[in-house]
C-alpha cells in the first residue's frame, strides 16, 4: 500500500513537471514564451490545469454506453500504472521485485489497448471510433518490434527481472545473489581480456555490453513513442483532422485521468528504455584508476546515499529520454497510417528479428 | 532552378541526415531561448535584424512604439478650437458632432493668434464609428485636432467610445444661449428703435 501511494505521489509529481515542460519545450522550440502568467515563469500552469479539470462538470453524452464510456479512463489509467509496479527505482527499492517483470510488463500494458477501444466504442462518436481504431492496430503493431528489441536485452542478461538487469550493468553487480562469479568484459567479448567489472559507469551498460543493443535501443526507441501514441506516431490523436481521437467527448476527471495515463505512458516507456538499455540506476562514469567516479556516484546500498544516486541517475536519464520524446514531437510531422505500418512491419520487424539473433550470437561469446 | 536541387533524395543515409537536421534545427531554436527579440519601433535600424531569439512580446507589459506619424485616437485641443466645423464636415463617416454658440464678446485667442468667437457646448468624437482616416486633422485650421499614439482604449460599454471634447458644463452652456438671446433681442430692439426713428424722420 505504501508502495503504491508513493509510486503515484512520484508519478504524479513527474507528469505535472512533465506537462509543464512540454508547453515550454514546445513554446522554445517555435520562439514563444509559453506559460508566464502562474506563478514565477507559469511553473504552476500545469497544476492550475489539473485543477481546472477537477471542477469541471463530467458530460457523458447520451446516445454513450454509459458503462464502457465511464470505465474506460480508469481501465487505461490503470493499466499503465500498474506497469510501474515492477521498475526499480533504485538498487533495493522497487515496488514489486517479481521475478518475471519483463514479462509481466509486456503483458499488463497491452491492456491499455483494450481501454482505448472501449473509450472509443463507448463514447459513439465517429471519430473517437476512428481514434481508437487507429491507436489500436498502431500500438498492437509497435509491440512486436517493441517486444523484439526488448528481447534482444532479454537473452544478453539472461534474465526477465529487471532488478537483476539492472544489477548487471554496473558497478555493483557481484552484489546481487545469484551473480556473484560474473565478470563484465568490455563490449561483453571474454576474448578481449578487459575486465570492466570494477570500471562499471557506461562500459558497462546494455548498449556498452553488447553494442549490438544500441540499434535495439533505436528500434525501441521508436517503437515506444508508436506505443504511447506520441508525434510522428500521434494519428490515432491527430487533433487536426480527428479533433482528438478516443477521448474526445471526454471532460472533466475523466479527461484528466486520460491525460495521466498519457503522460504516464511516456514516463514508463522512457523508464523501461533506461532500465534496459542505459544502465538503469548506474551512475554513467566510469572508476578510472586512481579516480573512483563510478563508486562515489553510487552511494553505499541500503542506506540514504544509495537511494538518493540511485533515483537521481534514473530520473535524469529518463528525463533526458522525455525531452527527446518532447523534440521529437515539435520536430517531425505526423506520418500518414501506411507509411505507419510500412515503418512497423517492413522495417522494423525485420530488423528486430536480426537483432534478437545477433544478440543470440553475441551472448555466446559472452560466456 | 537546378535539377539537382528538386531531386528526390532517397536512401537510408539520406534519411537519417535530414531527421538530424531537423532536430539540430529544433535544438537551435531551444537553445536561443535565453534572447529576448527587443521591442523596438519599426523606424529602428535593427528592426529587421534580429534573427535569434523569441519572439513574443508580453504585451501588456511591453509594447512596440509606434511611429510618430501613426494614425491612433484623437484629441480635440478645446481651447485652441476655434469651432469652425470643418472636421465635422469633411469627416466621412459622420462620426463628429459639433453645437455651437456664438459669444456675445470675443472669447480669446487660439496659441496661434486665432480669435475665437464660438463656444462648443457639444462637441463629441464616436471613437467607435471612426476610420482614422486623419482628414479632420488635416482641415483643422488651427491644428488643435491631432493623433495621439494611444490605440489600446477598448471598452465594455460602446457609449465610452464616444469622447466629450467640450469644457462647458451643461449649465455654463445654457447660461451662454441665453446670453446670446439677450444680445439679440437687445440688437433686434435697438434695430427696431433705429428703424422707427428713420421712418419718423422720413
Ligand atoms: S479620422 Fe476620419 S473618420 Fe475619424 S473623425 Fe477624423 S475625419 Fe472622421
Ligand atoms: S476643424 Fe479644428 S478648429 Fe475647426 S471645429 Fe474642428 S477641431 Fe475645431
Amino acid at each position: 500500500m505504501l508502495a503504491f501511494l508513493l509510486t503515484l505521489m512520484l508519478l504524479l509529481g513527474i507528469v505535472i513537471v512533465l506537462a509543464y515542460a512540454e508547453r515550454k519545450v514546445a513554446a522554445f522550440m517555435q520562439d514563444r514564451m509559453g506559460p508566464t502568467e502562474a506563478g514565477p515563469y507559469g511553473s504552476l500552469q500545469s497544476v492550475l490545469d489539473v485543477l481546472k479539470l477537477l471542477q469541471k462538470e463530467d458530460i457523458v453524452p447520451a446516445a454513450a454506453d454509459k458503462k464502457l464510456f465511464k470505465l474506460a479512463p480508469i481501465l487505461i489509467f490503470a493499466a499503465v500504472f500498474a506497469g510501474f509496479a515492477v521498475i526499480p527505482f533504485t538498487p533495493d527499492l522497487i515496488p514489486a521485485g517479481i521475478g518475471i517483470g519483463v514479462f509481466y510488463l509486456l503483458a499488463i500494458i497491452s491492456l491499455d489497448v483494450v481501454g482505448l477501444l472501449m473509450a472509443g466504442w463507448g463514447s459513439n462518436n465517429k471519430y473517437a471510433m476512428l481514434g481508437a481504431m487507429r491507436s489500436v492496430a498502431q500500438i498492437v503493431s509497435y509491440e512486436i518490434p517493441a517486444g523484439l528489441a526488448i528481447l534482444s536485452v532479454v537473452m544478453i542478461c539472461q534474465s526477465l527481472d529487471f532488478q537483476e538487469i539492472s544489477y548487471q550493468q554496473g558497478i555493483l553487480l557481484n552484489r546481487f545473489s545469484g551473480l556473484e562469479f560474473e565478470t563484465n568484459w568490455l563490449f561483453g567479448i571474454e576474448a578481449l581480456g578487459i575486465n570492466t567489472t570494477n570500471i562499471g559507469g557506461i562500459t558497462t551498460w546494455n548498449i556498452f555490453r553488447a553494442p549490438i543493443l544500441l540499434v535495439a535501443f533505436v528500434i525501441y526507441f521508436i517503437a515506444s513513442l508508436a506505443e504511447s501514441n506520441r508525434a510522428p506516431f500521434d494519428i490515432p490523436e491527430a487533433e487536426s483532422e480527428l479533433v482528438a481521437g478516443f477521448h474526445v467527448e471526454y471532460s472533466g476527471f475523466r479527461f484528466a485521468v486520460l491525460f495521466l495515463a498519457e503522460y504516464s505512458m511516456m514516463v514508463l516507456v522512457s523508464l523501461v528504455a533506461v532500465i534496459l538499455f542505459l544502465g538503469s540506476w548506474n551512475t554513467p562514469l566510469p572508476n578510472l584508476t586512481a579516480l573512483k567516479f563510478a563508486n562515489w556516484t553510487t552511494g553505499t546500498v541500503g542506506e540514504l546515499s544509495g537511494i538518493l544516486w540511485g533515483g537521481f541517475w534514473l530520473l535524469s536519464k529518463t528525463f533526458v529520454l522525455l525531452f527527446l520524446q518532447l523534440q521529437i514531437r515539435w520536430t517531425y510531422p505526423r506520418l500518414r497510417v501506411d507509411q505507419l505500418m510500412h515503418l512497423c512491419w517492413k522495417v522494423l520487424t525485420p530488423v528486430a528479428l536480426g537483432i534478437v539473433l545477433l544478440a543470440g550470437i553475441w551472448r555466446l561469446l559472452m560466456v | 532552378m537546378e535539377k539537382s536541387s528538386v531531386q528526390h533524395k532517397t536512401g537510408f543515409w539520406e534519411v537519417v541526415k535530414s531527421l538530424l537536421s531537423g532536430l539540430r534545427l529544433t535544438w537551435r531554436h531551444f537553445r536561443n531561448a535565453d534572447k529576448r527579440r527587443a521591442p523596438v519601433p519599426v523606424m529602428d535600424e535593427n528592426y529587421f535584424n534580429q534573427p535569434e531569439g523569441l519572439v513574443t512580446l508580453t504585451y501588456p507589459y511591453e509594447a512596440i512604439p509606434v511611429p510618430e506619424n501613426g494614425r491612433y485616437r484623437l484629441h480635440n485641443e478645446i481651447d485652441d478650437c476655434i469651432v469652425c466645423d470643418l472636421c465635422a464636415k469633411i469627416c466621412p463617416v459622420n462620426c463628429i458632432t459639433i453645437e455651437s454658440v456664438k459669444a456675445t464678446e470675443e472669447i480669446g485667442m487660439t496659441s496661434d493668434g486665432t480669435k475665437k468667437r464660438l463656444y462648443a457646448p457639444v462637441f463629441d468624437i464616436d471613437m467607435a464609428k471612426c476610420c482614422y482616416c486623419g482628414l479632420c486633422t488635416t482641415v483643422c485650421p488651427t491644428d488643435c485636432l491631432t493623433m495621439t499614439p494611444v490605440y489600446d482604449f477598448a471598452e465594455v460599454d460602446i457609449k465610452n467610445m464616444i469622447y466629450h471634447f467640450t469644457d462647458l458644463t451643461p449649465e455654463q452652456a445654457e447660461e451662454k444661449k441665453q446670453l446670446l438671446a439677450k444680445q439679440q433681442e437687445e440688437m433686434a430692439a435697438a434695430k427696431a428703435a433705429a428703424l422707427a426713428a428713420r421712418k419718423q424722420q422720413g
